[in-house]
């Protein structure tokens, strides 16, 4: 293993949402604000608790989901494709390093960066909703393992990617509908019979599920199940960049 | 240990376009000397290095790099290896310090400050050493790509055309780090279109062509060569064959007859046009016109380029 240089990826990555830290920090953390003010203070108070939890409270853990999947997709794409867009990658491509060093700096960098900017809008929710974390432990490790699971889809993307439109699309035209969708703002009981069933098949759901059974210990799906899923779409998505690497599909010719 | 550092077997590559890039090279750079490769645009120059430096996945054949496979042993012969890419492509937000910060660790070596500082005084780029590259000239740019290949103290440097759009003075001072690695024992493989750069710096010079290797030549060679001259005699009357008394200097004879070759060394104080000119006087031969030629690396390399 070159250690050395997965430390110098996962540095420079940081630095580049350090150079940026409106972009990349203050602006996710506003717009999530928002939806605390606007759902939780303003609206929130006239809504009824869901599961013996006040609705202000009810949409945190799904609100963190829903930034943290965009904010992981968008960040790690960019960071393996705009080296790749600029030909400076010939540097990553040319040293010694295996695709696990690769990944473990351009991923990692970016799940950490998630996992910042979750506390940080987990802080911020303080001020205008209250809440309690029924579980820390697991609130950590479900947070942890969906920085990790959507960043790696982010890296897939960022690979795969010829064009600066494809690399927006995803994230907003797939990974925002399945977040909003997958029960941010409602619990999946509340849905006609024949939607739960279809929303099942949404794995945001199982994220939320799971992440808020963390805070409150109330979910829509079992937690193992949650967990189950998660795992699941980290070791697709490993599986899917160890093809890509293999293969050299659109990174080496 | 074997003299050759990089290692080059049958090597050919075609492009997923169908493009067949290299043809069948062979290629043995030795350990610590400074080759040229010359070749005109779209030879496959670029792609001989991509290859050897693992950016661009080989066809067929072997390449290897002091021994190690490039790849089956990438891990070996990459931590070798210092690139020069062709294109100026570069992180453009970072600073010059991170960015040769992030190659030496790319690389596999920990923080060296003092050695990074090295690199980049003799390149002249410390004082902006806190500047983004994009602040930076493209010649800047250009030796803040060489220092980010030198980050990790490569033993082999390929330099893809380091002197394009590099005005004369930087490329003296270039050719003056060349030397210095060089005399550390660095081996340099360069690529260049400027004939005179190749001829004054390089031990060896390569020329490639349509993907194949053409020659590999010691420059000494090769300036021997260049040495070369040709006294042309133009005649008055057609010769049928040349004359008896004017065997001894081997001229030759045109297809018209008219017009006698005299190849000499013009580099040495003993050549023999005096006494050949005497022949042809005695001869009574009538001469129309006379000039002479000399063969230039440039001419070697056209006429090179014109057999293939
Ligand atoms: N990625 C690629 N896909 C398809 N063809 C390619 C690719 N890269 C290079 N080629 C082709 O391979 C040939 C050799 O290209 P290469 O870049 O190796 O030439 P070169 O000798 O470096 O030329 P130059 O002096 O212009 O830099 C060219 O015909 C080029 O069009
Ligand atoms: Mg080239």
């Amino acid at each position: 293993m070159n250690w050395y240089a997965v430390k110098a990826i996962y540095l420079s990555e940081l630095a580049r949402t350090w150079r940026t830290p409106l972009q990349s920090i203050a602006s996710p953390v506003l717009s999530t604000s928002l939806y605390f003010i606007v759902f939780g203070a303003a609206i929130g108070s006239a809504m009824v608790s869901i599961d013996g939890v006040s609705y202000g409270a009810f949409i945190i853990p799904g609100l963190i989901m829903l930034t943290v999947l965009t904010e992981s997709t968008s960040n790690s794409s960019f960071g393996i494709y705009m080296p790749k867009w600029s030909g400076s990658i010939y540097e990553v491509l040319s040293a010694p390093v295996s695709a696990v060093e690769i990944v473990l700096g351009y991923v990692g960098a970016a799940a950490t960066k998630s996992m910042v900017l979750g506390g940080i809008i987990l802080l911020t929710a303080r001020f205008f909703v209250d809440y309690s974390i029924l579980h820390p432990f697991w609130m950590l490790l479900f947070l942890l393992l969906t920085c990790i699971t959507f960043s790696l889809l982010g890296f897939i993307i960022g690979l795969l990617a010829d064009g600066f439109e494809k690399l927006q699309v995803v994230p907003l035209m797939i990974v925002t509908p399945l977040a909003f969708l997958g029960g941010t703002f409602y619990s999946i009981s509340m849905l006609p019979e024949f939607w739960q069933k279809v929303t099942l098949f949404n794995p945001v759901v199982y994220l939320v599920s799971g992440f808020r059974w963390s805070f409150y210990g109330v979910s829509d799906v079992n937690v193992g199940v949650s967990l189950a899923m998660i795992l699941l779409f980290m070791f697709s998505f490993l599986l899917m960049i160890w093809w890509i690497f293999k293969t050299g599909y659109k990174v080496k010719v | 240990m074997s003299e050759y550092i990089v290692e080059v077997a049958a090597l050919s590559k075609q492009y997923p376009s169908g493009h067949q890039a290299l043809k069948h090279v062979d290629l043995r750079i030795r350990k610590g000397e400074i080759l040229a490769l010359l070749g005109p645009n779209g030879a496959g120059k670029t792609t001989l290095i991509s290859i050897i430096c693992g950016l661009v996945n080989p066809g067929s054949g072997s390449v290897q790099v002091a021994g190690f496979d490039v790849i089956k042993d990438y891990r070996q012969s990459r931590q070798r290896i210092g690139l020069v890419p062709q294109e100026l492509v570069v992180s453009m937000f970072e600073t010059v310090w991170n960015s040769v910060v992030f190659s030496r660790g790319m690389f596999g070596k920990g923080r060296d400050d003092a050695y990074l500082q090295s690199v980049l005084q003799s390149l002249s780029l410390w004082e902006k050493r806190d500047s983004k590259v994009m602040e930076l000239s493209g010649g800047m740019k250009r030796r803040l790509l060489i220092a980010k290949a030198l980050a990790h103290e490569p033993e082999v440097l390929f330099l893809d055309e380091p002197t394009a759009g590099v005005d004369v003075e930087l490329r003296r001072e270039m050719w003056r780090l060349v030397g210095q690695l060089r005399q550390k024992g660095v081996t340099i493989i360069l690529t260049t279109h400027y004939i005179e750069e190749a001829e004054e710096i390089a031990d060896r010079i390569g020329i490639i062509s349509r993907g194949e290797v053409l020659l590999v030549e010691e420059k000494q060679q090769l300036m021997a060569r260049l040495g070369q001259k040709q006294l042309m005699l133009q005649l008055q009357q057609p010769l049928p064959e040349v004359p008896e008394s004017l065997a001894a200097f081997q001229l030759d004879l045109s297809e018209d007859g008219l017009m006698l070759t005299y190849t000499y060394d013009g580099g040495s104080d003993h050549n023999h046009v005096t006494e050949m000119l005497g022949a042809i006087e005695r001869a009574r031969l009538e001469l129309k016109d006379v000039h002479t030629k000399q063969r230039s690396l440039e001419q070697i390399f056209v006429s090179l380029l014109e057999e293939a």
